[in-house]
């Protein structure tokens, strides 16, 4: 069992877990991630480890809450804890060890990019990110990554920081030079955008993908996508790929697989607990 | 209870009993256990037709020797205590195999009485024993053996490596087993199905295990949580039982598609994960109206029979062979048979088709037909020229194998593996590596339970053997 020993929201739908799991929070590296269950019937989710604390022997979890797994996930308090967490999953980000990086990051994604920031800022790497939100309370992460280097917030609305997309801000920075390597984490139609603006500076991309998965060990083959026309398997072999070879159109396909049944799933979650604000 | 004396004629003229089971059109929609086990007058009757042999050839056929005539001996006087702890002491996990042994080709193929008329149900019996021992566990607790302060670790909890621990813990040695997975089982949690080996009854086999002193770590993936030079540095001696777990694709066009699942994914969902409980359970799984299943194995059965079981109007086998060549269990294909799946043979896929929102709407397959003999002088399938055509289904299931499972033998490459990726050991489970041994099915390639389970008891005798002659 793994006791939850801070919670924080950090956006509207955004809530950071810091959690017990010592052995994972000692050697865990960028670009990897546990696969948790909440309790007996609850689903394997995976979450990216967004940062540790080696010494409390814990692990921030950062969980956007957009279905039932997520939405009881959050719903937990301080002291309870998580039924089971395996890990850390995934290869470690490759991380340059000279030359200068821009890392972006849209919505959650931004708490995914992060480690990789870290990872980087340890290597004495340059960092430049960009990330954005919809609006001002939407952006999170802003503080760990000033503390690793330059910061271009973006927001839709124009609420706070530059006016407009990542890929905006990215492309200017792509095009003042000096830029060797992108790392783009968020969502699939940002990570597309992101990949098809870097192609066309020929600066190459890391993107993290997040399939629907169930062991994270390679026994399932849930978790397959398609790269340079290969299959892979996100939960070993990535799940971070290059980016200009990701079939995106296959990903965000395969991600609808469950939509009717998380429908479901959740109006009946929203049924319960009305009647339970009933009793 | 006392029995009467019977003559050997009398013997003879019992016929073989048979299983009591679930209604075959009930049990299509339900995932309770298909085979409901012998009362004891049926298992009485039974053990009576063993004729105990002197040299029982039985015997020969059980891949762990287990005491067949000897455990039978005592079901017919009567005395379940000793025919429990006959099986115990030579089969760490009888619920098991008394379930899901291919008997027909092991120990009741060489059964004498198989001769003239039908073998004795040695499977049945041993279910029959197995689960008495449940119901009377504390009668059969065994004394702890003195500690002798070395520790192993195992890694895996499927039946090599429950069936390694347990040997272990019986030589007195700490043993420590990871599983990567949150419950402990391996392939007998995961893939087959509740109607054929319930959860409970593993679960009952893990309990027993701990009970003598096994520790199980779930969640622990060895290659990520812990390197195996790490385990190395802190453990005596290492069996390694991580299974063959890594699903093999067809490789034709259309197999991303919604509605095509790995037989591993879409057993695990239901069994693993209650799909079949959705939404009481949280993880979901579809639902087909026909659901297309590749392949003529045990899992390509399992996977025909959960598809019928959560509602499918249409479950089909499609196999590239024939009948003759199906490598599934007897009685899976029998009651596979009565419980309405279709059978396609001399079948294979061709390309998964789909709609333009890319679910699936079917598959092309072509004819075959059988060829010359090969080496191994099985006739492999031909396909027919222009024999091609279209087979309506949602959902289709990949049930045509697996491989090695990568994940821990690539972060030690200093561990022989052969040309497939399996790890090298030799007959007493001992790999390259001083003190690392391994078994079971990432060993040899998918194979059965009780072959995994005889690696694993090899390799415990071994790994005992090791640890003596080891200075320290
Ligand atoms: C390697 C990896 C790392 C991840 N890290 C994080 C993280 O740090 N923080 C975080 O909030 N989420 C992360 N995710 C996504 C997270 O696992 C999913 O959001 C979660 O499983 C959804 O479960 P649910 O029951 O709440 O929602 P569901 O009811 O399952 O889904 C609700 C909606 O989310 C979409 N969805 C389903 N699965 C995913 C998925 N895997 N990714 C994106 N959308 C999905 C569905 O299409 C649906 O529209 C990661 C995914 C992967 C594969
Ligand atoms: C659906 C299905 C039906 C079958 N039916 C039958 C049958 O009726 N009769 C029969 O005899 N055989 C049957 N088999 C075959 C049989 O189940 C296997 O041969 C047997 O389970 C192999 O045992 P094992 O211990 O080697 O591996 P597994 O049972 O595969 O167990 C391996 C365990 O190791 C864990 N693991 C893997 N990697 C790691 C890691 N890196 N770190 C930690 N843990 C790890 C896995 O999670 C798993 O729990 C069937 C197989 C399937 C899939
Ligand atoms: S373990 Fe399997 S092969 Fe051996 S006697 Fe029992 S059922 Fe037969
Ligand atoms: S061969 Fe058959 S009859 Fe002979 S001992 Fe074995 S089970 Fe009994
Ligand atoms: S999640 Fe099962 S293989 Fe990746």
């Amino acid at each position: 069992m793994h006791r939850i020993v801070s919670k924080t929201r950090l956006s509207p739908n955004v809530t950071r877990l810091d959690v017990e799991a010592r052995r994972i929070a000692e050697i865990r590296q960028p670009g990897q991630f546990v696969i948790i269950r909440r309790a007996p019937k609850a689903e394997r989710i995976p979450l990216t480890i967004a940062d540790t604390n080696p010494v409390a022997g814990t692990i921030s979890l950062v969980i956007q809450s957009v279905g039932k797994s997520t939405q009881d996930l959050v719903a937990m308090e301080v002291g309870q804890a998580i039924q089971d967490i395996s890990g850390p999953l995934g290869m470690p980000t490759e991380l340059i060890e000279s030359g200068r990086a821009l890392c972006i990051g849209g919505g959650v994604g931004t708490a995914v990019v992060h480690p990789i920031a870290q990872g980087l800022h340890q290597r004495e790497v340059p960092v430049i990110s960009v990330i954005g939100g919809r609006s001002k309370e939407w952006v999170i992460f802003e503080e760990e990554l000033r503390r690793l280097g330059e910061v271009v917030v973006c927001t839709d609305d124009g609420s706070y920081g530059r006016k407009g997309f990542v890929t905006d801000a990215a492309k200017d920075i792509l095009t003042a030079g000096g830029i060797t390597i992108v790392y783009a984490v968020g969502p699939v139609p940002m990570m597309r955008a992101v990949t098809n603006l870097t192609r066309s500076f020929g600066v190459h991309t890391v993107v993290s993908l997040n399939p629907i998965m169930v062991d994270g060990t390679g026994m399932c083959g849930g978790c397959r996508v398609d790269v340079g026309g290969e299959t892979k398997f996100a939960c070993v072999d990535g799940p971070e790929f290059d980016g200009h070879k990701v079939n995106f159109d296959l990903l965000a396909d395969r991600l609808s697989t469950y939509r009717t049944h998380e429908q479901s799933s959740l109006d009946r979650h929203d049924h319960n607990c009305r009647i339970g604000l009933g009793k | 209870m006392i029995q009467m004396k019977i003559s050997p004629k009398e013997r003879l003229a019992i016929q073989r009993q048979l299983m009591p089971e679930q209604d075959a059109l009930e049990r299509a929609h339900n995932f309770a256990e298909v085979n409901l086990g012998f009362p004891e007058q049926l298992a009485l009757l039974e053990a009576q037709r063993c004729i105990q042999c002197k040299d029982p050839k039985c015997v020969n056929g059980c891949p762990v020797r287990v005491n067949i005539p000897r455990f039978i001996k005592f079901v017919a006087e009567g005395n379940l205590q000793e025919a429990a702890r006959s099986l115990l002491g030579d089969n760490a996990l009888p619920g098991v195999t008394g379930r899901v042994c291919p008997q027909e080709t092991q120990c009741e193929a060489e059964c004498i009485r198989g001769l003239k008329g039908k073998p004795v149900a040695i499977g049945y019996l041993e279910r029959y024993v197995a689960d008495w021992a449940f119901q009377n566990a504390n009668g059969l607790k065994q004394a702890p053996a003195a500690p002798t302060g070395k520790k192993v670790a195992v890694v895996g909890a499927g039946p090599a490596g429950l069936t390694a621990a347990g040997e272990l813990a019986k030589q007195g040695h700490s043993v420590t087993i990871y599983e990567a997975l949150h419950q402990p089982g391996g392939v007998l949690v995961y893939g087959i199905p509740e109607f054929r080996l319930p959860k409970k009854i593993v679960d009952l086999e893990v309990q027993r295990l701990q009970e003598a002193g096994v520790e199980i770590e779930c969640n622990v993936v060895i290659g990520r949580t812990y390197t195996l030079n790490e385990l190395r540095a802190k453990f005596d001696a290492i069996f390694i039982g991580n299974g063959a777990g890594l699903p093999v694709f067809m490789n034709v066009p259309g197999e991303n598609f919604k509605g095509v699942y790995s037989a591993n994914e879409y057993l695990t969902r239901v069994n693993l994960m209650a799909a079949y409980d959705f939404p009481q359970a949280d993880t979901p799984v579809l639902i087909g109206k026909r659901v297309a299943v590749l392949g003529g194995g045990n899992v390509a059965m399992d996977s025909a029979r959960t598809a019928k079981r959560l509602g499918a109007d249409a479950s089909m086998i499609i196999y590239r062979r024939t009948r003759k060549e199906m490598p599934a269990r007897a009685e899976e294909v029998h009651h596979a048979e009565q419980e309405g799946i279709q059978f396609e043979f001399l079948v294979a896929p061709v390309e998964v088709l789909g709609n333009d929102k890319k679910w699936v709407t079917g598959l092309k397959c072509i004819r075959m037909q059988l060829g010359e003999p090969d080496a191994s002088g099985r006739r492999s399938p031909v396909p027919i020229p222009g024999s091609e055509f279209v087979l309506d289904c949602d959902i289709v299931v990949v049930a045509i194998g697996t491989r090695a499972n990568p994940l821990l033998t690539a972060t030690c490459p200093e561990l022989k593996l052969n040309k497939r990726g399996n790890i090298e050991a030799d007959e007493n489970g001992m790999t390259s590596l001083p003190g690392v041994f391994a078994g079971g099915d990432i060993v040899r390639g998918a194979a059965t339970v009780i072959l995994a389970m005889g690696d694993g008891k090899r390799a415990a005798q071994s790994i005992g053997d090791y640890l003596k002659a080891k200075v320290g």
